[in-house]
């Protein structure tokens, strides 16, 4: 049986994590609030953008029509924008996306180079060896497009400059509360196969025409296609940001939840031991005051 | 046979729904755009759009922003757009008082702060026109089926 005073000090420690924990959870919890109501504010631009590219990679003639959507015949050199967070203790969120990571592109046959936003997404890419071509970490708590737009404008350059053949985005998708999903998304060249999330396909039967551009082809789609990537990976980072807080949310109280577990069993050896202690106590003073009495 | 026309700016849908006729800024002009139309992928300018269902006329400021027409779907990507029943004549004030006082110190043309106060400048005008022509003819506060 355990030393009372130890079982004590243990209690408090433990007692102590959950207050930690409860904190935590009750920070991540305003956090994931907000974050949502950014990405449903966000949500409809981005999706109806991401459809429009789906149009215009959908067209008939869509070869030859811009750089962007002009798929290489060879494909050496890919490019993964790996969208994770800053801060641990998130559940299984980091060990989830980077398990999808490694199923998607450990046998991928091309050079893969990685873009990393997030700190800790880098760091395991580093100690794994693998390319990285740029990271951006500690981004703000909420960020805006301006933000985050260098990352898909960087993205969309070494497109152009044929350093690459192609661009994916590897995020997690926040579903609810209790579902995130790590999800991949061919971001450049535009082509059909992009979309994931199947949407939309009814009105794909409709095309047969191309489309008229207003005013000139070239500058419509120099100015949106660059623009709506740029905004897909904005997107992305907040569906990541909303999922990561969700995770920490959910751990933590699972923490909170186990530590007032422990806490729980501890006090009930605590009271055993205290109570076995006494006993003991007594015993000695009974057996005391018996060799007394025999000895008079 | 009606279209269906989604409004989106850059942070809320601001209009969808089933109409009759869209008329829209583009850069090249003015550009009406009814069922069946031919696929459009165009750039607006600051302006007016005009949704049109029946008898039942909505008027949305638009700053600029891009129009994509399918047959049977009129998307309109904005970089903002707000009903005519939604605009703070107050504020679309205060910023035109703004942007003229600062115009008025003479910043030297195509500088940042010159392009960025005369945008200010055209887009409150357009905002306080438009909401002093469609207010006095009886346009609803709010475009139908929308929340606030």
């Amino acid at each position: 049986m355990a030393n009372a005073r130890e079982v004590e000090q243990r209690i408090k420690s433990v007692k102590n994590i959950a207050q930690v924990t409860r904190a935590l959870q009750a920070v991540s919890a305003s956090k994931v609030k907000k974050t949502i109501q950014v990405l449903e504010r966000t949500r409809p631009y981005s999706t109806k953008a991401w459809r429009v590219l789906q149009h215009i990679a959908n067209q008939p003639q869509s070869e030859g029509l811009h750089p962007l959507l002009e798929q290489p015949p060879v494909v050496e050199n890919v490019i993964v924008v790996l969208i994770s967070g800053d801060r641990g203790l998130a559940g299984a969120y980091y060990s989830n996306i980077m398990r999808f990571l490694q199923v998607k592109f450990d046998e991928h046959p091309a050079g893969i180079r990685y873009i990393t936003v997030g700190s800790k997404g880098r760091d395991i890419l580093v100690r794994l060896g693998k390319d990285i071509l740029a990271e951006f970490s500690n981004l703000p708590a909420d960020p805006s497009y301006v933000d985050v737009s260098a990352i898909g404008r960087l993205a969309v350059e070494e497109f152009l400059d044929h350093n690459i053949d192609e661009v994916y985005l590897v995020y997690t998708d926040f579903i609810n509360m209790i579902a995130q999903t790590p999800v991949i998304k061919k971001l450049l060249p535009l082509t059909k196969e992009g979309e994931e999330r199947v949407s939309d396909f009814e009105e794909e039967r409709n095309f047969s025409t191309e489309y008229i551009y207003e005013p000139g082809q070239e500058e419509i789609l120099d100015n949106i296609i660059p623009r709506f990537t740029a905004l897909q990976v904005f997107h992305a980072i907040l569906e990541s940001l909303a999922s990561e807080h969700a995770a920490r949310m959910v751990a933590m109280k699972n923490a909170t939840d186990n530590a007032t577990d422990l806490a729980g069993s501890l006090q009930l050896e605590y009271n055993k031991a205290r109570q076995q202690a006494i006993t003991n106590e007594l015993l000695d003073i009974a057996g005391g005051a018996e060799a007394l009495e025999q000895s008079l | 046979m009606p279209i269906r026309c989604e409004i989106i700016s850059q942070d809320r849908l601001v209009f969808e729904g089933e109409v009759d006729i869209v008329v829209a800024p583009s850069t090249m002009g003015e550009v009406g755009i009814l069922p069946n139309h031919a696929h459009l992928l165009a750039t607006l300018e600051l302006g007016r759009i005009k949704v049109r269902r029946g008898d039942e006329e909505d008027v949305f400021a638009v700053t600029g922003g891009i129009i994509e027409v399918q047959p049977n779907l009129v998307t309109i990507l904005a970089d903002a757009a707000e009903h005519v029943g939604e605009i703070d004549i107050k504020r679309a004030q205060e910023a035109r008082q703004r942007a003229e006082k600062i115009l008025a110190e003479g910043p030297p043309p195509d500088t940042d702060t010159y392009l960025k106060m005369e945008a200010a400048l055209r887009r409150s005008n357009l905002r306080l026109k438009l909401a002093d022509q469609y207010r006095k003819r009886g346009q609803r506060a709010r475009p139908p089926g929308m929340g606030s």
